[in-house]
């Protein structure tokens, strides 16, 4: 993070979540439109070194999106994933999966909210399933409790960096 | 981002909350297996199982000791995750501040046009 740009929060609330948090000086409108708009995408979404390339975008529930992100080497990283919910202008849930790392799905779930001031608070959700899920329930009768948390995990995390 | 094995890499192995547990014990110290079951109350045969997992994907090492088999923590094992989570912060970090400088500029442009009605 810059000091400039430290506006994105990112914390690990629980088991299989990720949830980062950002207000942005716009009406929630038009920050909602920037999330499901084909013609937006490719001004924000990614890494800023890399070009992105909208395959598909069909913002429905069950509709597909898949967005390629080219590199200056000409690399390329394709990302994508399902709409399950559309609430405009306040809420999208979509799954999302990195193709270079199939099978581990994430379900993000996007809320926009109007802060009194006129600016958005954009709170994404990332909840981390599939393979989990799958081994969770194989486990499931036997997990009793299990409570060990992200932040514990996180501990680990920076001792093995 | 390098492609894994679905089937034994490190977010497989952390996702098992059993194993989770072996690991927090083992953040404590090494352990061997029949201390892991009695401290977690779980069957021999389960732990060894798990620590099998653990141990392929590099997130336990063992040694022997006498008679004995003592399991530690290798927190190196969890660089792929700690990798992932990192290249994941990063982007959406830079795809937000790319999203926050769009909507500034549509805005400014907005005004812009509506001025010039």
């Amino acid at each position: 993070m810059s000091a400039k740009n430290s506006a994105t929060t990112m914390t690990l609330p629980s088991e299989r979540e990720i949830v980062m948090t950002r207000i942005f000086n716009a009406p929630r409108e038009l920050v909602f439109k920037a999330y499901t708009d084909p013609e937006v995408i490719p001004q924000w979404w990614g890494l800023r070194s890399a070009t992105t390339t909208v395959d598909k975008m069909d913002v429905r529930p069950g509709g597909v999106w898949r967005f390629v992100q080219q590199d200056t080497q000409g690399n390329e990283f394709a990302f994508n994933g399902e709409y399950r919910e559309i609430v405009p202008p306040e809420r999208l849930v979509n799954t999302f999966e990195f193709e270079g790392m199939p099978g581990h799905i994430i379900v993000d779930t996007a809320i926009f909210e109007a802060q009194p001031n006129g600016t958005t608070r954009l709170t994404v959700t990332s909840r981390f399933a599939s393979l989990e899920d799958r081994e969770g329930m194989l486990q499931s009768g036997m997990e009793g409790g299990a409570n060990e948390t992200w932040d514990r995990l996180a501990e680990y995390l920076a001792q093995g960096a | 981002m390098a492609r894994l094995a679905t089937t034994a890499d490190v977010f497989n192995a952390v996702a098992e909350p059993q194993r989770r547990q072996i690991l927090t014990l083992l953040a404590g110290g090494e352990r061997s297996v029949n201390e892991i079951v009695e401290a977690l109350v779980l069957k021999q045969p389960q732990v060894s199982k798990h620590l099998r997992v653990l141990k392929q994907v590099g997130l336990v090492r063992v040694r022997g000791a006498g008679q004995q088999r003592l399991y530690q923590l290798n927190g190196a094992g969890l660089k792929p995750m700690h990798d992932w989570v990192g290249t994941f912060e990063h982007f959406w970090h830079e795809s937000f501040d790319r999203l926050d400088e769009y909507l500034q500029e549509v805005q400014k442009k907005e005004k812009h046009d509506v001025g010039k009605e």
